[in-house]
């Protein structure tokens, strides 16, 4: 039984989170929020130059060889100022699918050139109607030539927008298969839609669009096994992030309780309002240690070990989490409410980050579910 | 770079929970066995027995030094340990010797209080109270009003402790008594007191709790004559020998052991009753009411196993075990409380035999019992004051 990190991890974590601090503060999120932009290429490389998006990766694909905890360092420490670069969308989402569906030339060909920061990847799985499962697909693959034709329609595909690969999940005779599809392709039609967190996703389009047999990730039918395990690591990857809000909004409402004052005194010295901090408080820390459970889990091969830690994260995250994020709110009183304080940019990337890879009933009916868990 | 992050128990570690859990169904006679999971737990002679069992074993005090009685056992087999002890339902009789007054004793006192009294807690020949609350002094402990007068060679000791846990079986009470009521601090005019209960004077009423079970005690001191000598860690220093005991064993109250019996016993028990004529235990909506507690628990028992990483190195607990009693002992009300729930009608049956099964008599009284949890030990009220004040660092009055 070990939950401390080792020293590299440590200074992962340190780099990451002096790098959030001192070269990405809120305003950044907030400039590119409002200018439209969105996130910086610039800033994706220098990600790529530091090693970070390729610390899950093994080293022949140009990755570290690190495990999923790497990651999930870096996503609680973006989380804490709201580094806006696609780190969730293209690393976790799109890099660990196709690390794990893809064969070596198109790793080379796709995920190389993303762990050097040179391009980023989306995954397009969800569809209007899918609601979490990732098999709940109406897009089809159908035979063409010696390739195939992609028609359908995904939803608030991440990064979907910007990404110069999408991945996408499509029924083949053979059952869900996944596609290598550059964004540009010919009958990729992107509408950009605005997210409640102050960011964009987008709705794909897929008229009739020809891939050649070499776009194919792996067997016909493979997709759903692959997707599932993706939806894994995005799960602890969402709450590995929740934790770096979480842990942040706490602080920050510690901090206004510690000077904010009414009735001649500190707001903090009233007992209604110190003893709501301490149950924020117990639940933001239920968060991390069970967050650390969910990022060695996630990298468990057997579902019937992985999957109990991670719903068992996300449900914390639905739960404690979007509670510490609304009690932050409350005790921020009236400025809370308005854009121009943080404190509301963090409350609405918990509710995205709830909504996001299985919320609370999912995961309560899957760990449910599981003969495993009773 | 590669992970060290570790969050299962080794295979040695595995091994020593199997050898526990052997020995228990080997050593614990079948009676015991059978009161230990029914309605009200072990009483007080069924605790004896089990208490010299261990013994006997050399495990009734894995966390005593070795050479006074203990196993010499690291932090997580000790952890491992008290979890199995836990799922039989037999916690040792003797916590407040074992776990409160002993340790203290180590730290604060003098060879012959070690030699006098530490041997015989060890053996289960004696059995300790806490003296602690007064009916006007409960969470505002400092102000306990119990004097002890200085009669030159002893005190002479009159007033009333109150939820004097298990008084009415036990040899020897610690008691937290005024000796300096002139002290311009109140907690500095405390002394940590040793009673004989045998003394002339003193007389124990038990009452019955909400669990039935004759569990706390009033105890009335009426000129108790209290030798000098049976003074721990000095005049007046009492309050400081009292909080160093709240640094001891602070996981205990985390229930991990007991919050896991339960999640099994409601298990077995909802696997036993039909909802639309199919077994509970298939039902989607009560499967996923379980399923919220068991994750609920499990985030508990990660924040309980980062305590135990810690303790394991020698190193003191983070401050996030500051949070253990608290989320613990709802948690265990929240179990229970789904455990009675899961029985249904049965839910309404008290002490009977022949009744229901065992097992589902057990619920109630335990049910009722815990409810005690969020108050002992500091309520959690008062866990809520400390750690904002201690840890969060809000600003006081």
């Amino acid at each position: 039984m070990d939950f401390e990190l080792d020293q590299e991890q440590q200074m992962l974590a340190k780099t990451v989170s002096d790098f959030a601090k001192n070269e990405s503060p809120v305003e950044r999120f907030r400039k590119l929020r409002d200018d439209g932009t969105g996130y910086d290429p610039a800033v994706w490389r220098k990600m790529g130059e530091l090693g970070w998006l390729g610390v899950p990766f093994v080293e022949s694909v140009g990755g570290f060889g690190g495990s999923f905890i790497e990651c999930a360092i870096v996503l609680e420490n973006l989380a804490t100022t709201l580094v806006p670069e696609p780190y969730l969308a293209s690393v976790v989402l799109g890099g660990m699918t196709l690390a794990r569906a893809g064969n070596a030339t198109q790793h080379e060909s796709y995920l190389t050139p993303m762990i050097e920061g040179e391009s980023t990847l989306a995954l397009a799985y969800s569809e209007a109607q899918s609601r979490y499962d990732v098999s709940a697909i109406e897009t089809t693959a159908t035979p063409d030539g010696s390739g195939y034709r992609l028609l359908g329609e995904k939803v608030w595909v991440l990064n979907g927008h910007r990404a110069d690969h999408l991945i996408v999940s499509a029924k083949a005779s053979g059952g869900v298969t996944l596609f290598v599809v550059p964004r540009e392709a010919e009958g990729v039609n992107v509408t950009v839609a605005k997210t409640i967190d102050g960011q964009e996703a987008a709705f794909i389009k897929l008229d009739n669009v020809a891939v050649a047999d070499d776009a194919r990730l792996g067997e016909e039918g493979s997709g759903a096994v692959v997707l599932d395990r993706t939806m894994d690591y995005a799960a602890a990857a969402a709450v590995a992030e929740g934790v770096g809000i979480a842990t942040t909004m706490l602080q920050m409402t510690v901090d206004y309780l510690g000077t904010r004052e009414q009735f001649g005194v500190k707001i903090g010295s009233f007992q209604a309002l110190q003893h709501r901090a301490v149950d924020m408080y117990a639940e933001s820390e239920l968060l991390r240690s069970i967050s650390m459970a969910s990022m060695v889990r996630a990298d468990e091969e057997d579902p019937r070990t992985r999957r109990g830690d991670i719903s068992a994260a996300k449900y914390q995250l639905a739960t404690g989490g979007i509670w510490v994020a609304q009690q932050s709110l409350q005790l921020h009183g009236g400025i809370g409410v308005t854009d121009e304080h943080d404190i509301g940019l963090y409350f609405k990337r918990m509710y995205a980050l709830n909504a996001l890879f299985g919320d609370q009933e999912h995961h309560v009916a899957r760990f449910a579910s599981e003969p495993s868990s009773f | 770079m590669h992970a060290v992050m570790n969050l299962t128990f080794t295979e040695e570690e595995d091994a020593f929970r199997q050898e526990v859990r052997a020995w228990m169904q080997e050593a614990m006679p079948e009676g015991l066995r059978r009161a230990a999971q029914g309605a009200g737990g072990l009483n007080f002679e069924e605790s004896v027995e089990w208490h010299k069992l261990l013994y006997a074993k050399g495990w009734i005090a894995p966390h005593w030094p070795k050479e006074l009685g203990g196993t010499g056992w690291d932090a997580t087999r000790r952890f491992i340990f008290n979890e199995e002890l836990e799922m039989v339902g037999a916690l040792r009789i003797s916590v407040l010797g074992l776990s409160m007054v002993g340790p203290l004793i180590m730290q604060f006192g003098t060879e012959a209080q070690k030699q006098r009294f530490l041997p015989k807690i060890l053996r289960g020949e004696e059995f300790w109270c806490q003296g602690y609350s007064e009916p006007n002094a409960g969470s505002d402990l400092a102000s306990l009003r119990m004097t002890a007068e200085d009669a030159g060679d002893h005190f002479i000791v009159n007033g009333q402790k109150t939820w004097t846990s298990w008084a009415q079986n036990a040899d020897w009470i610690f008691c937290l008594v005024r000796t300096d009521p002139a002290a311009a601090k109140k907690q500095n005019g405390i002394t940590f007191l040793l009673v004989d209960l045998k003394t002339p004077g003193v007389d124990v009423k038990p009452m019955l709790t909400l669990g039935h079970a004759p569990a706390f005690c009033d105890t009335f001191f009426d000129n108790v004559k209290v030798p000098k000598e049976n003074i721990v860690g000095g005049l007046n220093q009492g309050w400081t020998v009292a909080k160093a005991l709240l640094g001891h064993e602070r996981t205990l109250l985390a229930l991990i052991g007991p919050s896991r019996h339960v999640l099994h016993k409601l298990k077995h028990i909802a696997s036993t009753k039909t909802v639309n004529r199919r077994p509970m235990l298939e039902d989607p909506k009560w499967r996923a009411k379980i399923a919220r507690l068991e994750m609920r628990f499990r985030a508990h028992l990660m924040v309980s196993y980062r305590a135990l990483s810690d303790q394991q190195k020698g190193k003191m607990p983070g401050p996030e075990a500051s949070i253990l009693k608290l989320v613990g002992t709802k948690l265990i009300q929240e179990l229970t409380e789904l455990a009675m729930e899961v029985m249904g009608e049965n839910s309404l049956t008290w002490y009977n035999e022949g009744v229901c099964a065992p097992i589902e008599e057990s619920i109630g009284p335990y049910f009722c019992y815990e409810r005690s949890a969020t108050i002992y030990g500091g309520s959690n009220e008062i866990q809520r004051n400390v750690i904002a004040k201690m840890i969060l660092q809000l600003p006081s009055r």
